[in-house]
């Protein structure tokens, strides 16, 4: 397989010692097995999440993610944009289409740009992980490294949001995306098509500031995964992860429920199929543990 | 009256995607779509109604715009392709920045905590932003909150997924001073443009 090169916006939430730090270490194991190389782009910034309209309003958010396209058009030419954080591709491809569709807003975004010295010419391609994954690699390609596979764990796939809407994976449904249950099927994990809150929102950044609204939304979410017999979720969003993970004991204590459920990511199921250790899939960053995972990687 | 009223302009040429609210039909699938529906007074399809009706105060002054979690259900789901939730991002920004918002509204407050903490250094600072929310409302609710909050935090440090460090400072851009410079020039357009005052 030839190499692929990426260029690589990890995101603020992916940063050492940050809230989704062990999907950047998942990440680089699943890319060395795949012969994937991610260069960063050059002092990246923040693309203002979904919560960033409110003071950052239309063009202060455009133009800072202009500055990481204009960062690498300029030092990693003709790379594709990859973000793993749905709301980092979210933020950054709405942008590129804003920018694409008015050449008005793309002369005041690069008036913006030119205050530190930036250009803009236009035309950045901006991609999740997942979709380089399915078709760059598909699922067959996908297959090529596996060395163990995921037997015997029952997986609810949770999809959530923002890697699904409003772009979405080409070929795949808004309301039932298959994508994550093929993936936990490439790798021999069990796929719950049964489980029903897939597409069903965490809250988001809301989980912070409306905190028990939120918290129905993933107490359902939880629930649901245990009503399909599920031992694990697996998610793309480092923010669907976290939320559905680290309320599950605030949950417990204010409703008397006993959820202990592990919330993965899909590069931490890849890199234990493709014969990673515990570590290299980020598993030690767990609140809740995945221990039949952790089995498998110690096989 | 003419059919188009002042605050219907006012929509169109000052908020996000403005232009596209005279194009609801008002089938109400957004209302039915959105997670937090049930929590809020009115939805997309009642704001654009009311919007038509000339209902400034009502519309800049109410919490619903806030209520969005950026899950773009309404938006995927809207028969005449309405962008709903940038819509509502428009509207929540305009009413935010024209002081006619809510005010204490918890995710106006958080919002704009974010927006600060993320152009301070260029990346968001994750220990600073939780601690800046909990102790929003004082010192007593603040350790209340960050006490009660504290098994979660624990399991983040020892799961190394949060850095007691960052209160000095944390992850920052090499080129701050360029990336504060685009910010204030962006900053500076739009508020000319949107008649905002700084």
């Amino acid at each position: 397989m030839a190499k692929k090169e990426y260029a690589f916006y990890p995101g603020c939430s992916s940063q050492l010692k940050a809230s989704a730090s062990n999907y950047l270490v998942s990440t680089k194991a699943m890319c060395k097995a795949l012969d994937v190389k991610l260069t960063e782009i050059p002092d990246w910034n923040c693309c203002g999440a979904s919560i960033g309209y409110c003071e950052g309003g239309e063009l202060p958010r455009h133009a800072i993610n202009a500055r990481n396209f204009a960062q690498a058009e300029t030092h990693l030419p003709g790379q594709d944009i990859v973000a793993t954080c749905a709301a980092c591709w979210l933020g950054a491809r709405e942008s590129k289409e804003r920018l694409d569709g008015s050449a008005q807003l793309m002369k005041e975004t690069n008036e913006a740009l030119a205050a530190a010295g930036l250009h803009y010419s236009g035309g950045a391609n901006v991609r999740h992980m997942v979709e380089v994954l399915i078709e760059d690699f598909g699922y067959d390609g996908l297959k090529q490294p596996m060395k163990k596979s995921l037997e015997g764990i029952k997986f609810a796939g949770y999809v959530g949001c923002q890697t699904n809407r409003p772009f979405g994976i080409v070929g795949e449904s808004f309301e039932n995306p298959l994508y994550l249950d093929k993936m936990v099927e490439t790798f021999g994990g069990e796929a719950l098509t049964t489980y029903d809150q897939k597409v069903t929102c965490c809250g988001g950044a809301l989980a912070f500031s409306e905190p028990d609204k939120s918290q129905k939304q993933i107490r359902d979410i939880v629930e649901s995964a245990y009503d399909a017999g599920a031992e694990m979720i697996v998610t793309p969003c480092p923010l669907c992860q976290a939320n559905v993970e680290v309320y599950q004991s605030e949950i417990n204590k204010k409703q008397g429920t006993k959820f202990n459920m592990p919330v993965l990511y899909y590069s931490q199921l890849m890199t234990i199929a493709y014969g990673g250790t515990a570590k290299d899939a980020g598993l030690d960053g767990q609140l809740i543990r995945a221990e039949k995972l952790e089995k498998i990687a110690g096989k | 009256m003419s059919y188009q009223n002042n605050f219907l302009k006012e929509v169109e040429e000052r908020v996000e995607e403005g232009h596209m609210v005279k194009m609801c039909m008002q089938c109400g699938v957004c209302a039915g779509s959105c997670p937090f529906g049930p929590d809020w007074e009115h939805s997309p399809q009642k704001i654009f109604m009311m919007i038509r009706a000339g209902k400034r105060e009502e519309v800049l002054g109410s919490d619903s715009m806030f209520m969005c979690t950026s899950c773009y259900n309404c938006i995927v789901r809207c028969p005449r392709e309405l962008p709903i939730t940038h819509i509502m991002h428009g509207l929540a920004n305009y009413a935010h920045r024209i002081g006619m918002a809510p005010k204490g509204q918890p995710t106006r407050v958080f919002a704009t905590m974010f927006w600060n903490n993320l152009t301070k250094k260029g990346r968001v600072n994750e220990l600073t932003l939780t601690l800046g929310l909990y102790f929003k409302d004082g010192l007593v609710s603040g350790i209340k909150t960050a006490f009660g909050m504290q098994s979660i935090g624990l399991g983040m440090l020892l799961a190394k997924r949060l850095n007691p460090m960052e209160i000095f400072g944390g992850h920052g851009l090499k080129d701050l001073k360029g990336f504060h410079a685009i910010v204030a020039k962006a900053k500076e357009i739009e508020d000319r443009k949107k008649g905002f005052t700084a």
